[in-house]
């Protein structure tokens, strides 16, 4: 598009719209009205919940990456995580808080991927807040359905000889994947490997990078 | 009460509709699978949504259906399985099928 500008003649561009210039949608209204009772009747402060929020945004699916790629360098370690998700993730200072981490590992032979059904339950303190994506119906009912044609449209074709293993997050647990080390990394370190690990390498929809697209 | 079921035992969802917040999904009902693991037991989600205590805990299971059990025309292959945390009152000793 040709857009020419003379800034020495200021003009006006149409103002984005604020926040406060849409309708709030009836749950953010619902929410705002809860919050501010809650507030007032003293049984959390404004502190605490900013405090709460800082905490959901600190985390990130890089957290998830230094894990997967601590046990890739060492085989102990991958022991104790599939044995006990939420003991070993506390060894590198990750809290799970009131849910249990269930880590499910990909092999030759196993592709895991992960899903909510019923509504959008993902490992927070490991991979931050979950996609849009991940919380659709769509997504939510076509990885219990029809997985594998949901993995090729997001680019991952699972061979017919690899057995394709859908978890439901449906009550307590929460599931990440083990993704299998890619070849050729037998030089790396921990730090760059964990490069290596993408998000959705961890929900089970991708693999993790290559060594080509990898940095350095 | 329901007998507790060890891994490897071949359990049935029951095929039930209460209302409320059930975390048993309905695609799964009236289904049999095999119990993956025993997990821990927790607080009653059915009893928690409506603001009570949830106690005492229930056992949850790890249950491992077949998809070609679950969906009839399902395209992939025999080996592919959905795995699913399914609450011990949910659960019945499977009911094998007689042709």
């Amino acid at each position: 598009m040709s857009h020419d500008h003379d800034h020495a003649q200021p003009h006006r561009h149409p103002p984005q719209p604020d926040e406060e210039d849409t309708t709030p949608p009836e749950y953010r209204r619902l929410e705002t009205a809860v919050r501010e009772l809650l507030l007032e009747k003293g049984l959390f402060t404004a502190d605490e919940m900013r405090q709460v929020l800082e905490r959901f945004d600190s985390q990130t699916p890089a957290i998830g990456a230094r894990v997967v790629a601590r046990a890739w360098v060492d085989p102990a370690y991958r022991t104790r995580l599939l044995a006990d998700g939420s003991a070993a993730v506390a060894e590198l200072g990750i809290d799970m808080e009131e849910v249990k981490l269930l880590v499910v590992e990909n092999t030759p032979q196993v592709h895991n991927l992960i899903v909510c059904t019923l509504c959008s339950c993902y490992p927070r303190p490991v991979l931050g807040l979950p996609p849009d994506w991940y919380k659709s119906r769509a997504y939510r009912s076509r990885a219990v359905r029809e997985p594998r044609s949901l993995l090729r449209e997001f680019g991952t074709v699972i061979p017919d000889g690899v057995a394709v293993r859908v978890h439901d997050s449906s009550a307590d647990m929460r599931y990440l994947v083990l993704p299998m080390r890619p070849t050729g990394t037998e030089e790396m370190g921990e730090a760059e490997l964990a490069e290596l690990v993408t998000r959705d390498s961890m929900i089970g929809v991708s693999l993790p990078r290559r060594l080509q697209t990898a940095k350095g | 009460m329901n007998p507790p079921f060890f891994a490897g035992d071949r359990v049935t969802v029951r095929r039930a509709s209460p209302p409320g917040h059930v975390r048993t999904p309905f695609y799964v009902r009236g289904q049999t699978g095999v119990v993956e693991r025993v997990l821990d037991a927790f607080a009653n989600p059915e009893e928690l949504a409506y603001g009570r205590s949830g106690l005492p805990r229930v056992r949850l299971y790890r249950v491992r259906f077949r998809q070609l059990d679950l969906w009839p025309d399902y395209q992939g292959q025999p080996g592919d399985t959905v795995d699913v945390e399914i609450f011990q009152h949910w659960l019945e000793p499977a009911r094998e099928e007689v042709k």
